[in-house]
């Protein structure tokens, strides 16, 4: 046992795949120990807000404030006002003006500025432009106004007894806070999904549901495949023919149909993460028992099995002891290939709608299936749906990894 | 001609059983279930009534159309002459058409997609397994780790990550549907252009997930044989290596075939999710619809429409077998 250890964690592949699956695995346990939100708390009002650091503006106006002289402050907040589309538009208004295409570069903030600010003029009649479009580029000069002067933003207060603003202080472009000491900042690091809620947080709880059903579903399948394909392998007879003949009929009738099937027929309110686990524990267990068996028959006529039968040893005993040590590490490679379909299964389900019914938890595929709904990749809201394919990806890659290395252990002839 | 007839009798002997199980199992499994699906469905469509006598009606109408007033080998008998009919009854959710002409209409794109693509992801997928397992070294290396990255992805990731990057960031493909939605069925080259377009990333994304598995496969299968005794006899016996490489792929190839027609199932499961993610108007969309809609009988219909499907792929597979595996050959001579 302990040399084989020692040998599988010698294969490349095997370490990879599993130091990749306990790194999961151990995010999934430590990090709910360090954030211990509710993973499916809504957070946000609002869909899809973008990964990143969010300050609260209420409580930085009233932190401290540092006076920071810096050249390229005033380029940088023009720049951030100006997104491409409207890059676009002054260059077709300044075209339409009558400067040269040549002369205009859109990327070039500074230059772009200057032109405008030298051409612009709100009386201009461009040739075919439309009241929407001179109205548009008003509003776009005078926003560009306000960021260009070095005036500050007055603030002020509403009185509760009289209604009327009152001025409470000013806000001067040159003014930093430190983001350390505003009372209100969150990180999200990827964002918040349609229902608002931490996307992080969210993504590791789900990771953790889909590894339990995953193992839920692979110990069932691997288990009563290998009680079948021992008792079909040992036996034979009869009792073979039957198991062979059910087998072999689930081989060529798809698993995930049948899935598909009784995940509906169910019912909704019934169908839990656990429920769905064992539906698919259930629906696929047939290439363990198929494989079992060949290497039982394999096995039950060797010198050390017969030897053990003349002794008087009982089948049980002959099962647990001759037979079962010498397929243990192929069962083992087929556990770690059912849970890694386990969780696939699920995804795939969910995808149909026909994942686990559940308010209280989330798992990948139902994450997936509410990105998709809300249209997150249409929108390009990448943070909703990419991390949950890459740790799909992820979980199914390191399994397989770990599962190609412990073949390649096991049998010589693979190996390189 | 005994070896054939033999080997083709029994093909045709199995592929009546697994069809007469598949209706057995389409029939039994959603009336195992706890509860009365048809108390289920009306408690749906009830929510809200306050009228018992309209419920109750209602009640009694569902059970007349799904005939579970009647006993259950009475039932079944029904079910399976209707179905052989092709007549499912009707859709719930896209009522007044029948579920056979929702079928009708899905049939076809997923037979289009998925035929295709698992047949040129099999032939490539092979083809590089056995570059690999020939060449060895730095490309081996590379094709390794890499088809068993993509054979992880799920085939709606694939789909997914190729819908973002071809269709919505580069605008090259649309995102959805099989054919432009101004468009109307016809034979005219606007028509056959647009399902040309809407075609390609459904059908890359099956290729590309199907290659993995297929390569990792044929890498190993291959392996195998050019270590076994046979090539080193030819190797002293001085064969030149491009012979034997032939002998040795035929070899390997045999039991890739009967895996093609083992892992069909598997493979089509992910499909037809891969087709709910470009919305293609295939089975799999069709399932979706079916369960936002709640629709039983469409459902019941889809399932054993793919599963016959299915079999029916898998047979001719074993036909194909038949034909290629020399044992089948040699049976014949004696």
């Amino acid at each position: 046992m302990k040399h084989m250890l020692r040998q599988v964690f010698r294969s490349g592949k095997f370490v990879t795949g599993f130091v990749i699956f306990m790194a999961i695995m151990l995010t999934v346990i430590i990090y709910p120990l360090l954030i211990t939100d509710h993973p499916l708390s809504i957070i946000g009002q609002g869909t899809f807000f973008p990964p990143g650091i969010y300050v609260n503006v209420f409580d930085s106006v009233s932190s401290p404030a540092y006076t920071i002289m810096l050249d390229d402050a005033a380029a940088k907040r023009i720049a951030g006002r100006l997104n491409d589309e409207d890059r676009e538009a002054i260059r077709e208004w300044l075209v339409g003006a009558g400067v040269a295409d040549g002369e205009i570069d859109i990327a070039n903030t500074e230059s772009l500025l200057g032109l405008w600010v030298n051409n612009y003029d709100s009386t201009a009649n461009v040739a075919g432009m439309t009241n929407a479009d001179r109205n548009y580029y008003i509003r776009l000069n005078k926003s560009l106004q306000v960021l260009l002067s070095t005036e500050g933003v007055t603030l002020a207060a509403s009185n509760p007894e009289t209604g009327a603003l009152e001025e409470t202080g000013t806000v001067e472009p040159t003014q930093y806070v430190n983001v350390r000491e505003v009372a209100n900042v969150r990180l999200l690091p990827l964002g918040t999904d349609n229902f608002g809620r931490d996307v992080l947080t969210e993504l590791v709880s789900a990771t953790a549901v889909s590894l339990r059903i995953g193992f839920v579903a692979g110990i069932i399948a691997t288990f009563i495949g290998l009680v079948l394909g021992l008792v079909s392998g040992y036996m034979g007879g009869i009792v073979d023919d039957v198991i062979s003949f059910i087998t072999n009929l689930f081989i060529v009738i798809p698993g995930f149909v049948l899935l598909i099937l009784i995940s509906f027929s169910i019912g909704q309110e019934r169908r839990g993460p656990f429920v769905i686990a064992v539906v698919i524990g259930l629906t696929s267990w047939v290439w363990t028992a198929r494989a079992v068996r060949a290497q039982v028959i394999s096995l039950r006529n060797r010198d050390h099995v017969n030897l053990s039968k003349l002794s008087g040893h009982s089948i049980v005993h002959i099962i647990s002891r001759d037979i079962l040590p010498y397929i243990a590490s192929y069962v083992v490679m087929a556990l770690i290939l059912q849970i890694s379909a386990g969780i696939l299964a699920e995804a795939q389900l969910s995808v149909l709608g026909l994942g686990p019914r559940t308010t209280e938890e989330a798992t990948l595929g139902l994450m997936m299936n509410w990105a998709l709904i809300y249209q997150a990749h249409i929108l390009g809201k990448w943070w909703a749906y990419f991390p949950v394919i890459l740790v799909i990806a992820l979980i199914a890659f390191s399994l397989n990894l770990m599962n190609t290395g412990m073949d390649q252990v096991f049998n010589p002839a693979l190996r390189d | 001609m005994k070896g054939y007839r033999l080997y083709f009798g029994k093909k045709v002997i199995w592929f009546f059983v697994t069809l007469a199980v598949a209706f057995v199992l389409n029939f039994t499994l959603p009336r195992l279930m706890p509860g009365d699906p048809v108390a289920a469905i009306v408690s749906r469509m009830a929510q809200g009534m306050s009228n018992t006598s309209g419920v109750q009606a209602i009640y009694e109408q569902y059970t007349e159309l799904f005939g579970t007033n009647k006993s259950i080998p009475e039932q079944f008998v029904l079910y399976v002459r209707n179905a052989l009919r092709g007549d499912f009854g009707y859709s719930i959710s896209q009522y007044p058409r029948t579920v056979a002409d929702v079928l009708r209409s899905s049939i076809f794109w997923t037979l289009g997609l998925q035929l295709p693509a698992i047949l040129v992801g099999w032939i490539l997928g092979n083809a590089l397994g056995a570059l690999a397992a020939y060449r060895r070294g730095n490309f081996d290396r590379v094709l390794l780790p890499v088809s068993l990255f993509f054979s992880s992805l799920p085939a709606f990731g694939m789909a997914v990550i190729l819908l973002v990057f071809f269709a919505v960031s580069l605008r090259w493909f649309p995102t959805s549907g099989g054919y432009g939605f101004d468009l109307i069925p016809n034979l005219s080259l606007t028509f056959i252009w647009s399902v040309i377009v809407h075609y390609q990333l459904p059908f890359w994304s099956l290729v590309i997930i199907t290659i993995g598995g297929q390569a990792i496969g044929m890498r190993s299968m291959s392996i195998y044989e050019l270590n076994a005794d046979y090539v080193k006899y030819s190797r002293f016996m001085g064969i030149k290596d491009n012979k034997i490489v032939r002998y040795v792929f035929r070899n390997a190839m045999l039991p890739q075939i009967t895996g093609l027609a083992l892992a069909l199932g598997t493979m089509v499961g992910g499909a037809l999710v891969a087709e709910v993610i470009f919305s293609y108007p295939g089975l799999g969309s069709t399932i979706l619809t079916a369960v936002l809609g709640q629709d039983y009988p469409l459902i019941s219909a889809t399932t054993l429409i793919i599963t016959i499907m299915v079999l029916t792929a898998n047979f001719g597979v074993e036909l194909l077998y038949g034909f290629l595996d020399p044992r089948i050959k040699a049976a014949q001579a004696d």
